[in-house]
């Protein structure tokens, strides 16, 4: 397998993977990402921990580490940050046996409200994921509109774009960023709005580009000599030409936007909580990273593969329908 | 040369005025104002008046960004900071060098490792070895920074007790020698400049990958070969100082790259700089504290894209010249 292929394969293949992770977050959670499954017997649990659950008959649930029946039919439960406790059999719904029917696994360990980190890091991936492909998709419309306005509109508009695109891309992004989110009400409208707008250049100067070039190109001279109208030969002759460079700048964009929206959740005003996302699982995590390391560092894996993998996929797609500029273009550089 | 160069500085200038304007305008528009945060809720409303007051907050709009403008561009003067109740300069001057050393480190890290990784895989093209380092260099520019300081954090600090996790100087720095001051300082920004630095050289070493191939097909470089030259001296001499060329405007491309990263790396590192003063500002809403850092920031950018671009017209005349009437993809 070459190293195209190879790039495109693991790309599309991550990229997939992850999308029906996060369509699927619903079925494959095993708990409420929001759910805070007793603590302070259950909070900040190593990955891999396992408890009984007992279902009291009041309703409700309380974890332990473990469980016995004792002699006289009760519920003998040892339970972390609680010490012993004892249940009457009538205070227990899910009695067997040898102690609980139920039990609860942390696969990937608890945060410091007793929540599922796994649970979280799935429904964490539909907000990140979510985010980031209706910034692009905004950031596209956007920059495809304007780079053509750019391209065909005459050099008066061509020069107030381009000037203000370079304003925008000489921005240290984050600072106007952090600056915006901070001063506007966080949520995700506004974040997607703020990342949507901070992206659209590097797709506009594309589209002019690959515009200008095509414009010199027979097909498009015999176009207009037919007398078909501008917005026809936009549409129909100019931009499919232009798109193949605007889906790589794009996918890779995802990645980029996808990496912002955790930088800015993670600084605390990106996505807010109690909403999941993988930047302010990361922040939580960061204040109990020695007692915890998994509350941090899994969701910041899950994010690093991500954009890896949106890389990946870019890259090889542009191996794939680009190949002039192999190897060149960097996404957000 | 003179004429170019004229031009270049007029439209770095007016981009200037731009961006400050478009920042005070959006901060000032924004909800919420300084004076909610900066005092306590017994103040009375009469209170909270004569501080918009003193502040200037009472005034139009217009008349506060004219007068804004006019303390700026003619006395250098940047207003008080709301929060810490001190002249913004006095704070600017003590996060700029800590920033500076921070990102200076960071550049060296970036652009030494990232050349090294690029001209090794530009030697080999092709081979096994070149697709390893694009994989590696991919994977370098994908890791979020903030994360890599904590597992940096977690490794090196926690779990090694190698280096310190936080700020510029242990505690009781002031009283040591020079050279245990120098050590005890680059202990501390060896994490965070790593940190911002390498996960840059990624980039980097794609650039130069891709500058020095174009590069070495040319005919000088056979010519450099053909007179019996070490290949290791043609690649490094011959070629890399040819490749430095694009590789300049990429270096004007990373400081506002840098700029963001280091406000990350300052806020993981505790490191007492301008990225965590612009922080501190955000959350205070200290209004004079994020212009003025968001200006130095601009004028940094904007004096780096106007380097790069004569120094770009320095290595290659074509540059100069304007262009006749025609436009260029």
């Amino acid at each position: 397998m070459d190293a195209q292929t190879f790039t495109l394969r693991w790309g599309l293949g991550l990229v997939a993977a992850l999308a029906a992770l996060a369509a699927a977050a619903p079925l494959l959670a095993p708990y409420d990402p929001g759910e805070q499954l007793d603590p302070p017997t259950a909070m900040l649990r190593p990955p891999g921990t396992a408890l009984a659950a007992v279902r009291l008959a009041g309703g409700g649930w309380l974890l332990a580490d473990r469980v016995e029946r004792r002699a006289d039919g009760g519920l003998l439960l040892h339970r972390r940050g609680r010490g012993d406790e004892v249940l009457a059999a009538g205070q227990v719904s899910n009695l067997t046996a040898a102690g609980v029917a139920d039990g609860r696994l942390f696969l990937l360990g608890s945060d410091k409200f007793g929540r599922d980190v796994a649970s979280r890091m799935l429904y964490g991936a539909r907000v990140s994921l979510a985010i980031g492909v209706v910034a692009v998709a905004l950031a596209a419309s956007l920059g495809i509109a304007l780079g053509a306005l750019a391209a065909l509109g005459g050099p008066v508009l061509d020069m107030l774009i381009m000037r203000g695109l370079d304003a925008l891309l000489a921005f240290p992004w984050l600072f106007l960023m952090v600056a915006v989110s901070a001063l506007f009400r966080p949520g995700t409208t506004t974040l997607v709005l703020i990342l949507g707008a901070t992206a659209w250049p590097y797709i506009s100067r594309l589209v002019r580009a690959e515009l200008l070039s095509l414009q010199q190109r027979e097909f498009i001279l015999a176009a207009r000599a037919m007398g078909q109208r501008p917005v026809v030969i936009l549409f129909r002759h100019l931009l499919p030409n232009a798109l193949a460079p605007v889906l790589v700048q794009a996918v890779l964009q995802v990645g980029v936007l996808i990496l912002v929206e955790s930088a800015l959740s993670f600084l605390g005003i990106g996505i807010q909580p109690p909403t999941p996302s993988w930047g302010n699982m990361i922040l939580e995590g960061q204040d109990e990273l020695f007692q915890a390391w998994w509350v941090a560092t899994f969701p910041g894996a899950a994010l690093a593969l991500t954009v890896i993998a949106f890389n990946l996929l870019g890259d090889g797609l542009r191996d794939l329908l680009d190949p002039r500029r192999a190897g060149a273009t960097l996404p957000g550089s | 040369m003179t004429g170019f160069l004229l031009r270049r500085l007029a439209a770095s200038l007016l981009l200037l005025v731009l961006v400050l304007s478009a920042v005070f305008f959006l901060i000032h528009l924004a909800p919420g104002d300084p004076t909610q945060i900066l005092e306590d809720p017994r103040i009375s409303a009469a209170q909270r008046a004569h501080l918009r007051q003193v502040f200037g907050l009472d005034r139009p709009l217009p008349e506060q960004y004219a007068a804004w403008l006019y303390a700026v561009a003619v006395r250098g003067d940047w207003g008080l900071s709301f929060a810490q109740r001190r002249p913004v300069t006095a704070l600017l001057r003590e996060a700029l060098p800590a920033t500076a050393l921070l990102g200076t480190t960071a550049l060296v890290v970036d652009f030494g490792l990232g050349t090294l990784l690029g001209v090794a895989a530009a030697r080999r093209r092709g081979s096994a070895f070149d697709h390893l380092i694009r994989i590696v260099s991919l994977m370098l520019y994908s890791q979020p920074v903030f994360w890599l300081g904590l597992m940096a954090i977690l490794l090196f600090s926690h779990a090694w007790h190698l280096l310190p996790s936080s700020h510029m100087h242990a505690v009781g720095a002031e009283r040591m020698g020079a050279a245990e001051s120098f050590f005890d300082l680059a202990r501390h920004l060896l994490l965070p400049a790593l940190v911002l630095g390498v996960p840059m050289a990624g980039a980097t070493a794609r650039f130069v990958r891709a500058s020095l191939l174009e590069v070495m097909g040319r005919d000088y470089i056979r010519a450099a070969r053909a007179k019996g030259l070490s290949e290791r001296r043609v690649v490094w001499v011959h070629g890399l100082r040819n490749a430095l060329v694009p590789i300049i405007q990429v270096f004007a491309l990373t400081i506002p790259l840098l700029l963001s990263g280091s406000l990350i790396t300052e806020v993981v590192f505790a490191w007492p700089g301008l990225g965590r003063a612009t922080f501190e500002a955000i959350l205070a809403r200290d209004y004079p504290v994020i212009l003025a850092i968001t200006a130095l920031t601009a004028v940094v950018v904007i004096a780096s894209n106007f380097m790069a671009d004569v120094l770009h017209a320095a290595a290659d005349p074509r540059v100069r010249e304007p262009s006749q009437g025609g436009r260029t993809a």
